[in-house]
């Protein structure tokens, strides 16, 4: 599509309104997608306290987050006259705004992605770690007692929670061999035997574990959700918000909880690929597999908050800091070691790597010598896939 | 003409806020300015196509050290007053700071215009090998003993600042979720049968 735009509007113009409509057709569908999510979610929720959930407006309630979006918008926007007024406006602005920019590296199908940068996953790990600065802010912001507590527990919760993430990611990063985003999907095409992900590796499996867990606790969902404990903190962070700004911080926060999904989807569980890597299997679009798989881990985060009780502060930190943090850095000794003894060293200065042309002969070396085999073909099963 | 039109906003964007930084009456707005500051310095990065570096700066110090920053400065009780008062005494050794600072970039700048040490200035990278691998190469290559030691007095300053900060307490009685889960209601609960009017001993 860019190429067509380049050739009708100019070069510079052309790529401007390519990339621009490519961003509505991933936002738009997404805040969509955020609505019924967050319908899903008090489905979900009703499901297993035994109750009906939403079913008034529209068919089954389909209508309900469109229900109350209506009414936000239509209150009355109060801000404190104590806040400090631009900063209070900004907040819920940035964290609306980081949870949409992510989605830019998520790869939805093969080669159906906006930004297919090589440092992707560093992309994301930014990202994820500037939400943080929406709640701070809006904590700070609203000067009261209870955002204040919140924004100060917010602030200590999501920076200890990315440490244990970047452990995880850095396990995941040496058995890809890439920081490519699709890199990391084509890389768990059969990953064993004939099973597509990570996660089917006994080795990483583990740190699956404990990326979903971290990223509750980074997104700050149940029972991780001590920033806007009820019973403690009023509604935390969002106490003195109301109207849209509380709205932006309601879709912000699922629009996080989303890329998430997404995340673990696209390191441990095959993005867009199939979970069994067998031809009919692939017939099915991979977008739908993906956004398959982003509903089931989503349906997890809402088992999740039903039925396992909020952590005390403490616990939390002590699961970050002296569970997660040692068992991780553990974990990536495991990894690059399992690695160093069964892989061979790129080597410098033949014309060995050039020779590899099949999967089969790539993975005697270490995975980040396929950036040096010219001649490599691709995955060679996956090219019987589209034929 | 793009790449020229990002760097001038860049880099006034970076320029401004970093005035700002230390033009902002509140504390915490000063970190916010600085937090903007880092970010538009990113950009600068990744115009010169280092997106590694400008990715690792947007983690580190916006994600990281900008969120401790922000943490100390919102909990900190500074008095406006005082700390203006101080202005008219510190000043001259200010300006005799800034001057010198003003004389070094001066000379770095002729310097820099007289030519560099190394003979020829290394080209960025090679075409179509990612600079996180570029890096990668150089330092766990040829700089490895160097970069080694790097983290060795990292390592040391991490364990420094734990020491000298760490104080026991002895008034604390914290969780010991081992011992939680061992128990057992036959070591919580004891079933006694007291005689009328005797009451229970334990």
């Amino acid at each position: 599509m860019t190429e067509w735009f380049q050739g009708t509007l100019g070069y510079g113009f052309g790529w401007f309104v390519a990339t621009l409509i490519l961003i509505l057709m991933i936002a738009l569908p997404l805040m969509l997608a955020v609505a019924m999510i967050i319908y899903a979610d008090r489905k979900i929720w009703a499901a297993m306290a035994l109750r009906r959930g939403p079913n008034v407006v529209g068919p089954f309630g389909l209508l309900q987050s469109f229900a109350d979006g209506l009414k936000v918008f239509l209150k009355e926007t109060i801000i404190p006259s104590g806040a400090n007024r631009g900063l209070f406006i900004i907040a819920p602005i940035l964290t609306f705004t980081v949870a949409l920019i992510g989605w830019a590296v998520v790869p939805f199908g093969d080669g159906m992605v906006l930004a297919d940068i090589n440092v992707g996953l560093l992309y994301l790990l930014a990202v994820s770690s500037l939400g943080v600065y929406g709640v701070i802010i809006a904590g700070w912001a609203s000067n009261s007692k209870y955002p204040f507590y919140s924004a100060l527990r917010a602030a200590a919760q999501m920076v200890s929670y990315e440490v244990s993430v970047g452990f995880v990611l850095i396990s995941v990063i040496l058995w890809s061999g890439t920081f490519n985003l699709s890199g990391i999907i084509e890389a768990q095409r059969s990953h064993v035997f004939f099973l597509n992900g990570f996660a089917f590796n006994p080795l990483l499996f583990p740190m699956s574990i404990i990326f979903l867990i971290s990223a509750m606790a980074e997104t700050a969902r149940a029972p991780f959700d001590l920033t806007e404990a009820e019973s403690e903190l009023v509604a935390g962070y969002q106490t003195e918000y109301s109207s849209m700004s509380f709205a932006l911080f309601w879709l912000g926060e699922y629009g996080n909880v989303l890329l998430m999904c997404g995340m673990t989807a696209v390191l441990f569980w095959g993005g867009w690929l199939p979970p069994i890597d067998w031809a009919p299997l692939y017939l099915v679009p991979g977008i739908i597999w993906f956004f398959a798989k982003i509903f089931l881990f989503f349906f997890v985060f809402s088992w999740v908050k039903a039925t396992v009780p909020r952590f005390r502060y403490d616990q939390l930190m002590r699961l970050g800091w002296k569970i997660f943090l040692p068992v991780s850095l553990l974990w990536v000794f495991l990894v690059s070691g399992y690695l160093l003894v069964t892989k061979e060293q790129c080597p410098v200065g033949t014309t060995e790597l050039a020779s590899v042309r099949t999967d089969d002969e790539a993975d005697r070396f270490m995975p980040s010598c396929r950036s040096q085999m010219p001649n490599l073909t691709g995955r060679d099963r996956a090219a019987g896939a589209h034929q | 003409m793009i790449q020229a039109f990002a760097f001038y906003l860049f880099a006034a964007i970076v320029i401004a806020s970093g005035v700002m930084t230390i033009g902002a009456r509140n504390p915490v707005h000063s970190v916010l300015w600085l937090i903007l500051a880092f970010f538009n310095a990113a950009g600068l990065f990744l115009i010169l196509g280092a997106e590694f570096i400008a990715m690792l700066l947007v983690i580190v110090y916006v994600g990281a050290v900008a969120v401790l920053f922000l943490f100390v400065v919102m909990m900190l009780d500074i008095d406006f007053a005082e700390l203006r008062s101080g202005i008219a005494r510190y000043w001259p050794f200010a300006s005799i700071l800034a001057l010198i600072l003003l004389a070094e970039i001066v000379f770095a700048v002729m310097a820099w215009n007289a030519g560099t040490v190394v003979a020829a200035k290394a080209s960025p990278a090679a075409q179509g090998v990612p600079n996180i691998e570029l890096l990668g190469r150089a330092l766990y290559g040829r700089y490895l003993y160097i970069f080694e030691a790097a983290g060795l007095v990292l390592l040391v300053a991490m364990i420094g600042a734990i020491v000298l900060t760490h104080r026991r307490r002895s008034d604390l009685r914290p969780q010991n979720v081992s011992h939680q889960v061992r128990r057992r209601p036959e070591d919580a609960v004891v079933n006694m049968n007291p005689g009328v009017g005797q009451g229970v001993e334990l």
